[in-house]
């Protein structure tokens, strides 16, 4: 069987609160394929979003391992893991985190900036994600120019601009209107379909039901992990 | 990250609150322009007292002639004739430290040229005393040893006299009465200008000492030896002092004075004086600007202040920009750069504000200013070094925020 692209082992992480320790997160193990389309679902304080940081490399581990494509992650230094999330993550948020009178282009483009890329090629490939997510003609807007659907799409496109091998995705639809939730859902859906394993956090059953695989947590702990018949977004949209 | 790129988002970070920038830039404008017109200021008055010390000449001691007591009551400076044409020769031929020594014969009076006349201060010279003044004759010429020895009836005169008798007519060859005599004028005095008490060193007359005394003067003069005064000149790197002890004591022995006996003469060391001024303005200078330096330093707390509000405000930004691979040291260039931007475009107009602000100082204020390469350059490495050292704590503290409490700041 193939290494699989994430692995995690008694995956662990406790909050100092003053003198309590707050467990959050408490020896969770599991693994998620290639190519698959994970959701991750559960009450606020279940750990779901610990979890995702920690598979983010934004946060480590105080306890358990974690092995990236074949890499373990769970012990890297802050710049190393900097380095991580450049060259193989790509992150959506729930508020899009656009920068400011900031152009659609250099918004994508910002990832490639901190791998050093020149700027002309930095341009040629955001504009090549734009394309990609429906918005070649929003090249030179800024983000208050577009509509919230538009901006999550630019978001995407960050995320998508220096081929990760993973997408995470925090609550991508939890600042927008039903109708654009769906489009948003039909847009990582396709991009799923085109090879990219997509890891999403929702607390909204309809949005996790676009899953091929939900993930419940209860208390720092995976209560439930099964399959789904994933709905189709785009049979939705017509 | 390269440079290029770190300078766009510092430029760019600085145009989105244009307002805020401007003010904090305002206080780096200020300092920058401050410490400028400060050094100006100083250097303009130190070049003024380098000025005198050159006008002057070089290295002079003046000798005076003293006073004597006659009954119990002590006369003042010049109140008897008590120095000599040869005590002078002698300073001059004897210390081996003295390039040279001039007696000078003082008198002052109506100088008339046709139906103009003027009232100036005339000296009687030997040749020694241009040389000793370093005064160079622009216009004609020196006094032959003819007419020194023979009391020939020439002159040489200052920019005024010539001024105010002639106009821009040239006075060469023109032939002029002072008390009555006529005396032909042979030659022009370069430009001193004023002297450290604010007299017109150009308001003068010379001529040879033998012509003062035997046909200027007067009677009671043609039979004394007696001189006003002895210019000395030491030579280039002799010990003032020393020199000057010396020459007491020789011309103690030469008036024939007892142990514990008064001077009948008096020394005035004339460069100790303007070098205490000298030294008194460097000061000034240094005090001017260690004063607008504090103006500066101002500027870059205000620098570090707006700097922190920056950090604050985008916390979510500096998250975001850690999620997508940025790493510690990116987000402390990035700041660092942005607060160096504000201090070096600051120090920009206040170096053009500054060498205006100078400028307009010597023109409104009548001071004299100098404005050097060396004080710019040094006003725009301090705004650099401010812009560093109160950039860095706020670019510090945005390199160590973690990124998810950053992205999730509010």
């Amino acid at each position: 069987m193939a290494e699989a692209l994430i692995r995690v082992e008694q995956l662990a992480k406790e909050y100092r609160m003053g003198s309590n320790v707050v467990p959050a997160l408490q020896g969770v193990s599991l693994e998620i394929q290639a190519g698959e389309f994970v959701a991750v679902m559960g009450p606020s304080g279940s750990g779901k979003s610990t979890f995702m940081n920690l598979l983010g490399c934004l946060d480590h581990p105080s306890g358990g391992s974690y092995w990236l494509a074949g890499q373990e992650v769970s012990r890297l230094s802050g710049d190393e893991l900097a380095q991580v999330r450049n060259s193989k993550l790509g992150f959506v948020f729930q508020h899009f985190n656009l920068l400011a009178r900031t152009s659609a282009l250099d918004n994508v483009g910002l990832p490639l900036l901190y791998s050093h890329m020149p700027l002309h090629e930095r341009r040629l490939q955001a504009e090549r994600r734009l394309r990609q997510v429906g918005l070649a003609d929003r090249l030179d807007h800024h983000p208050a120019q577009l509509s919230g659907g538009q901006q999550q799409r630019v978001a995407i496109a960050r995320a998508l601009v220096n081929n990760p091998q993973l997408v995470l995705a925090d609550e991508p639809t939890g600042a927008l209107d039903s109708r654009t939730s769906v489009e948003i859902m039909a847009l990582l859906l396709q991009l799923n379909r085109e090879g990219i394993t997509i890891v999403l956090v929702t607390h909204e059953h309809d949005v996790a039901n676009f899953a091929g695989r939900i993930i419940n947590f209860r208390d720092g702990r995976v209560i439930q992990d099964h399959a789904n018949a994933a709905a189709d977004a785009a049979a939705m949209l017509k | 990250m390269n440079f290029a790129a770190t300078l766009r988002i510092a430029l760019l970070a600085l145009r989105v609150n244009k307002m805020r920038s401007a003010l904090t830039m305002l206080g780096i404008i200020i300092g920058v322009a401050a410490v400028i017109v400060m050094i100006a200021v100083g250097g303009g008055a130190q070049a003024r007292v380098e000025e005198q010390i050159r006008s002057l000449g070089s290295n002079i001691i003046m000798v005076l002639s003293g006073s004597m007591t006659s009954g119990g009551a002590r006369g003042g400076i010049g109140s008897q004739p008590t120095i000599f044409e040869d005590d002078a020769y002698a300073i001059g031929r004897e210390i081996e430290e003295i390039q040279a020594a001039a007696p000078t014969l003082r008198g002052n009076g109506q100088v008339v040229f046709g139906n103009s006349n003027w009232s100036t201060v005339f000296y009687g010279i030997t040749p020694d005393y241009l040389d000793v003044r370093e005064w160079a004759v622009v216009e004609g010429r020196g006094f032959e040893p003819a007419e020194m020895n023979g009391a020939g009836k020439v002159a040489l005169i200052g920019q005024t006299v010539a001024r105010n008798l002639f106009g821009d007519a040239s006075p060469i060859d023109q032939v002029i009465r002072v008390r009555k005599v006529p005396l032909t004028i042979i030659g022009v005095l370069d430009r001193k200008g004023q002297s450290m008490t604010g007299q017109d060193q150009d308001d003068i007359l010379l001529m040879p000492i033998s012509t003062a005394r035997k046909r200027v003067l007067g009677a009671a003069m043609a039979k004394s030896r007696s001189v006003s005064s002895i210019m000395v000149k030491v030579r280039q790197g002799q010990d003032m002092s020393m020199a000057d002890q010396r020459m007491r004591e020789l011309l103690r022995q030469r008036h024939r004075l007892q142990a514990g006996q008064d001077d009948d003469f008096f020394v005035r060391n004339l460069s100790e004086i303007l070098q205490a001024q000298e030294a008194s303005s460097k000061v000034m200078a240094l005090l001017l600007a260690a004063v607008a330096s504090v103006s500066l330093l101002v500027g870059g707390i205000g620098i570090m202040n707006i700097m922190l509000v920056s950090v604050t405000e985008r916390t979510r930004e500096i998250g975001l920009r850690m999620a997508v691979g940025a790493r510690g040291r990116d987000i402390l260039t990035q700041f660092l750069v942005e607060a160096v931007t504000l201090s070096l475009i600051g120090g920009a107009i206040g170096i053009l504000l500054g060498v205006g602000g100078a400028m307009a100082v010597a023109e409104l204020a009548g001071w004299r200013t100098e404005l050097s390469a060396a004080s710019i350059v040094l006003a725009a490495g301090f705004a650099g070094a401010v812009g560093v050292f109160f950039g860095y704590y706020p670019a510090r503290k945005a390199s160590r925020l973690l990124p998810i409490e950053a992205l999730r700041y509010e």
